[in-house]
């Protein structure tokens, strides 16, 4: 094992004797040229719609929930497909995302959420998840179409005119703070400070009443 | 014989169930063509978003929704109307707070929250959408009008 590994290391330091530098250069750059290629075009061919429904839990589950959405079907026939929301569009970032996407894989394997009752089961944690990333990254994938540079208070209705030019205008919420299951049916949002009063206070009290009898 | 009957018996059958389906349609809601006919539909009109409240056509009804509510999910896990309309939010979003009667039991008993009864906001509120009056038209009279009818006798 070790002699061969010793004989290509060999082979590998060893200037080439009859082929030339230049046919070596081409030869390496075309050949770069290729794998490069190939691994781009291998890495966008996982970023398509085709590619992310291919597996049942992506099709059955959230798929169909996206599908009455104003981000699948609307008037002009723009839309969002699944990598558009959930992974950055910038290579580097992109990169790193596939490669957290890896554990996906792991999961589509040994089938974590291969019905729909584990899926729901776990829900809640995906979804934190995806809100978790959104908030560090200041909802950059709402913002690579949604700028609010460009947005036209005017057009917006008078609540969502008063929300954006003051709580969005000044950094202190992000898109995903209150624009949570905008594409996709939300869990269970027990303890969520979105909209949804928090009841543990009344819960808590209603805990003590049965507890108390 | 007996054979020879059944087939007349099912030959008449078929040729009435014929005419039937090609019977023109009752002129209700959809006017036109036969019973088999496939009409095409009407366009889907708009929402209606009032500027200004609507009137309620009598003092119980349920305020139509002024605004659309494309995607809105209201189920055990999330209720995205009571985001604005709940009574701790109403003040921040400017949106009108459920009536006290959404808090209550059956037995008029005040509750901390919205009483499960009157969670599901669709059951009783809707958007109105931009149609006319479909048939002969609606022939609901509200109280107003009955007391200045009869008045006017």
């Amino acid at each position: 094992m070790f002699k061969t590994l010793k004989h290509y290391w060999k082979l590998f330091r060893r200037p080439s004797a009859y082929i030339g530098l230049g046919t070596l250069c081409m030869g390496g750059f075309i050949a770069g040229v290729i794998f490069w290629g190939g691994f781009n075009t291998a890495m966008e061919y996982t970023n398509t719609e085709q590619f992310c429904v291919g597996c049942h839990e992506m099709k059955n589950n959230v798929y169909q929930e996206l599908l009455p959405t104003i981000h699948y079907t609307n008037r002009s026939g723009v839309r969002a497909k699944c990598s558009d929301c959930h992974v950055p569009h910038e290579w580097t970032n992109k990169i790193a995302r596939k490669m957290q996407a890896s554990k996906e894989v792991w999961g589509k394997i040994f089938g974590t959420i291969n019905t729909r009752e584990k899926f729901l089961a776990k829900r809640r944690e995906l979804a934190e998840r995806e809100w978790a990333r959104l908030k560090a990254n200041d909802s950059l994938e709402c913002r690579n179409c949604h700028d609010f540079e460009y947005m036209d208070f005017t057009q917006q209705s008078p609540r969502a005119r008063q929300m954006h030019s003051t709580l969005l205008a000044s950094g202190e919420k992000t898109c995903i703070d209150c624009h949570k299951g905008i594409a996709h049916n939300l869990p269970d949002m027990h303890g969520v400070p979105i909209g949804e009063i928090d009841h543990s206070v009344l819960e808590k009290h209603i805990a003590r009443l049965v507890q108390d009898g | 014989m007996r054979i020879l009957l059944l087939l007349l018996a099912l030959s008449a059958t078929a040729a009435f169930a014929s005419e039937t389906l090609n019977d023109p349609a009752p002129d209700g809601i959809r006017k036109g063509g036969t019973l088999a006919d496939e009409t095409a539909p009407p366009p889907m009109p708009a929402v209606m978003t009032p500027a200004k409240k609507p009137a309620r056509n009598y003092p119980e009804q349920p305020p139509t929704i002024p605004h659309t509510i494309r995607n809105y999910q209201v189920d055990k896990n999330f209720n995205q109307c009571l985001v604005c309309h709940s009574r701790q939010r109403s003040p921040d979003s400017g949106a009108p707070m459920v009536s006290i009667t959404h808090y209550w039991t059956r037995e008029h008993q005040p509750l901390a929250a919205v009483s499960p009864r009157r969670y599901f906001c669709q059951q009783c509120h809707v958007p109105q959408h931009n149609v006319e009056p479909v048939g002969g038209g609606n022939l609901y009279k509200n109280i107003d009008a009955i007391m200045e009818a009869s008045l006017a006798e």
